[in-house]
C-alpha cells in the first residue's frame, strides 16, 4: 500500500469520449471505496419528446440523439415499430439496413480506434500528436473511416443523421449500379481494416480482466447486428453456453435504477452487473464471423472464435473492434454482391393498439426500444435503454480494479495525473456513447 | 484554384445556443450564390475533413465556449488562432474545432483559406431554442459570413 488517508479524485470532463461525463474517485488507506461515473444522458429527455408523436416519426428523433451511431437509434426504433403494427420487414429491405448499419460500425469503430483510442496504447495526448508521428496510420483510418461515411451517404441520404430511413423500410432504394461505387471503395477498405488490425495487435495492453456478465444478441449462423435475441453469458469460459433472453421478457430482466450522480439509469441483468458492446458480442457471435474476420483475429491474438474464445481485457477491446471492422466490411461486400433492388422501397405499416420492441447492436451495445401506441398510431410511451446506461457499472467496476491495480503496486506512489489518465484509459476502452449533445470551441479570451 | 466555397456550420441544433451554426447556414440559402455548398456537421474531425476537400476557401460558424461567457460577442480566428486554443476543451466529443483543425494541419489537410467565425453563447440545455443574447447577435454574425463567402468569390473572379 502506497497511499495512506483519503483522497478523492475528480475528473470533471473526460477527453476522448463520446459525450459529457465526469468521475469521482475515493480511496481510502489504499483502497479504491467509490468510483461513480456520472453521465449526462439526454435519451431520457428523448423518451418525454417522443409521448404524442406519431408512430412514423421515431428513427427520425431518436437519429438525433447521437451523431455516431444514428442507425443504431433508428434501426432500434424501426424494429419496435414494425413489431407493434404486426408488421416483418425482411429480404433486401432487410439487407439493406444491415449494408447501413455496417457503415456506420466502420465508421464509428474507426472513429474510436484511429482517433480516440490508440493515442493511449502510444503515449500521445491526442490524434494530433498521433498524426504527427503515424500519419500513414491515421490517414488510413480516416479513409476507412470515409468509406463507412459513404456508405451512410448513398443509403442514408446523407451522413450524419440519415433521412432515408422509414418505418417499413426506405424512401428510396438503390439501383445495384448505385452500390458498385462502394463495393470498390470497399475493396480497398478491406486491406485498410487488416492493416489496421494488425496496428493495433501489435499495441502494448496492460495485464487486466473481468469478470461481467456479457449480454448481446445472438443470430445463429450470422454475427449478431441488427437481428436476434438477446443472450447472456455467464462466467467467462470458453465454450459456456449464452442462456436467450426473450425480447418481451428484456425488462424483466434487464432494470434500471436511478442513481444520484447520474442522469442516466444503470442497469443490472438479473441483479448482476453486466456488459454490452464488442467483447460481449465477440465473445457471444464469434464462431459466426466471416473467415477473413475469424482469421483477423486469430492471427491478432484473441484465441479461435469458431471455438467462442472470450477476450477479458478490456483494453484489448481496441483490437475486438478493429476485428468488428473487417467484418463489418466483409458482410457490406457480401449484401452488394447479392443485392437485387426490392420491389418497393418500403412495406406499409398500418398503425394498431399494441405494445413493439425492437433491439440492435449499436456499435457500443444492445440497443433497446420499446413503445405503446394507440389506434391511430400516437405514442403514449417510449423506452430506450442504451448501451452505455447498461455499461456504467462494468466501467465503474474497470476503473476500480485498474486503480486498484495501481495502488497495490510496488514503488513510487501514483500522482493524480497519472490515476487520472489511467481512469480515462479504462473508461475510453468501452467507447461510451454518453451521447452527442453540445459541440463548441472552449476558449479563453481576455477581456480588456 | 477550384473557386469552391464551403460553409460549415458546426453545432446541434437540439442543444441551444450550439445551434448557432446551423441557424446561420439556414439563413444563408438565397444570400449567397448558389453554387456556394452549405453543409451542417457535429464537427466530428474525418466528416470535417471530408467536407473541405477540394475547397478553395472554407468557413466555419461555430458556437464558443468560453470562461467570461459574454454571450453574444462575436469572434473571427484564424484557423492557427482556433488551433491554438484545442487544449483543454470540454466538448462533447472531446474533438473540437481546435483539434480538428490541428490535426487538418499535421495531415497537411488544411483547405488553402479558412476562416471561423464563432459567437460566445450562453446556454446548451437540450432542446431550448437560441439564447437572447445569441438571437441578437445572429444578424451581425450572418453578415460576417456571407461577406466571407462575396470576398472568396470575388478573389475566385479577379483577373490574375
Amino acid at each position: 500500500m502506497n497511499q495512506r488517508g483519503t483522497h478523492v479524485l475528480r475528473l470533471d470532463a473526460l477527453a476522448r469520449v463520446e459525450g459529457e461525463a465526469a468521475l469521482r474517485l475515493r480511496v481510502e488507506d489504499g483502497s479504491v471505496t467509490e468510483t461513480r461515473l456520472s453521465i449526462y444522458e439526454p435519451p431520457r429527455f428523448f423518451e418525454a419528446f417522443l409521448t404524442g408523436r406519431g408512430h412514423t416519426e421515431p428513427p427520425d428523433i431518436t437519429a438525433r440523439i447521437c451523431g455516431i451511431c444514428p442507425v443504431a437509434y433508428q434501426m432500434s426504433a424501426c424494429q419496435a415499430i414494425e413489431d407493434a403494427c404486426g408488421v416483418t420487414v425482411d429480404g433486401p429491405l432487410a439487407e439493406l439496413r444491415r449494408l447501413l448499419y455496417c457503415g456506420e460500425w466502420i465508421e464509428s469503430h474507426t472513429l474510436h480506434i484511429s482517433l480516440l483510442h490508440a493515442p493511449d496504447f502510444l503515449g500521445h495526448a491526442d490524434a494530433v500528436g498521433l498524426a504527427r508521428e503515424q500519419r500513414p496510420a491515421v490517414e488510413r483510418g480516416l479513409r476507412l473511416k470515409q468509406t463507412g461515411n459513404a456508405i451512410l451517404e448513398q443509403l442514408g441520404g446523407r451522413p450524419i443523421h440519415p433521412v432515408n430511413v422509414r418505418v417499413g423500410g426506405f424512401y428510396r432504394t438503390p439501383a445495384p449500379e448505385d452500390l458498385r461505387p462502394l463495393a470498390e471503395r470497399l475493396r480497398q477498405a478491406r486491406e485498410d481494416a487488416l492493416e489496421t488490425v494488425r496496428w493495433v495487435a501489435a499495441f502494448d495492453f496492460p495485464d487486466a480482466e473481468c469478470d461481467h456478465d456479457l449480454f448481446a444478441l445472438r443470430d445463429p449462423g450470422r454475427y449478431a447486428v441488427d437481428s436476434g435475441t438477446p443472450a447472456v453469458m455467464v462466467g467467462h469460459d470458453q465454450g459456456t453456453a449464452p442462456r436467450e433472453i426473450q425480447l418481451a421478457a428484456f425488462e424483466q430482466h434487464v432494470q434500471e435504477g436511478q442513481v444520484p450522480h447520474s442522469t442516466a439509469l444503470t442497469a443490472t441483468l438479473d441483479g448482476r452487473r453486466y456488459l454490452t458492446g464488442p467483447l460481449a458480442r465477440y465473445a457471444i457471435n464469434g464462431r459466426w464471423l466471416h473467415p477473413l474476420a475469424a482469421e483477423a483475429a486469430r492471427d491478432a491474438g484473441l484465441g479461435d472464435p469458431l471455438t467462442g474464445a472470450v477476450c477479458d481485457n478490456p483494453f484489448r477491446s481496441i483490437v475486438v473492434r478493429a476485428v468488428e471492422v473487417v467484418q463489418a466490411v466483409e458482410e457490406a461486400l457480401r449484401i452488394i454482391d447479392g443485392y437485387e433492388p426490392p420491389p418497393r422501397p418500403a412495406v406499409e405499416v398500418p398503425p394498431r393498439q399494441s405494445l413493439g420492441r425492437g433491439a440492435t447492436e449499436a456499435p457500443r451495445g444492445l440497443l433497446y426500444h420499446r413503445y405503446a401506441l394507440t389506434e391511430d398510431g400516437t405514442l403514449t410511451e417510449a423506452r430506450i435503454v442504451p448501451p452505455t446506461a447498461q455499461n456504467q457499472k462494468a466501467i465503474e467496476e474497470d476503473v476500480r480494479r485498474a486503480v486498484q491495480a495501481r495502488l497495490d503496486r510496488d514503488g513510487p506512489a501514483a500522482d493524480d495525473d497519472e490515476l487520472t489518465h489511467l481512469c480515462e484509459r479504462a473508461i475510453r476502452n468501452h467507447d461510451p456513447c454518453i451521447s452527442c449533445a453540445a459541440h463548441f470551441l472552449d476558449l479563453t479570451v481576455e477581456h480588456t | 484554384m477550384s473557386g469552391r466555397v464551403v460553409v460549415i456550420g458546426v453545432g446541434n441544433p437540439l442543444r441551444g445556443d450550439d445551434g448557432v451554426g446551423p441557424a446561420v447556414v439556414e439563413a444563408l440559402r438565397g444570400r449567397v450564390p448558389n453554387d456556394t455548398v452549405l453543409v451542417v456537421s457535429d464537427g466530428e474531425p474525418a466528416r470535417m475533413l471530408d467536407l473541405w476537400r477540394g475547397a478553395d476557401t472554407v468557413v466555419v460558424v461555430e458556437a464558443l465556449r468560453t470562461p467570461q461567457a459574454r454571450a453574444g460577442e462575436l469572434h473571427t480566428l484564424t484557423p492557427a488562432e482556433a488551433a491554438g486554443h484545442a487544449r483543454g476543451t470540454a466538448s462533447t466529443h472531446a474533438f473540437g474545432l481546435g483539434q480538428c483543425l490541428a490535426l487538418g494541419e499535421a495531415l497537411d489537410q488544411l483547405p488553402p483559406r479558412l476562416v471561423v467565425h464563432a459567437v460566445e453563447i450562453a446556454d446548451v440545455a437540450l432542446g431550448a431554442a437560441l439564447s437572447d443574447a445569441v438571437r441578437t447577435a445572429l444578424p451581425e454574425l450572418i453578415d460576417r459570413a456571407t461577406a466571407s463567402v462575396r470576398q472568396a468569390n470575388e478573389r475566385h473572379h479577379e483577373p490574375s
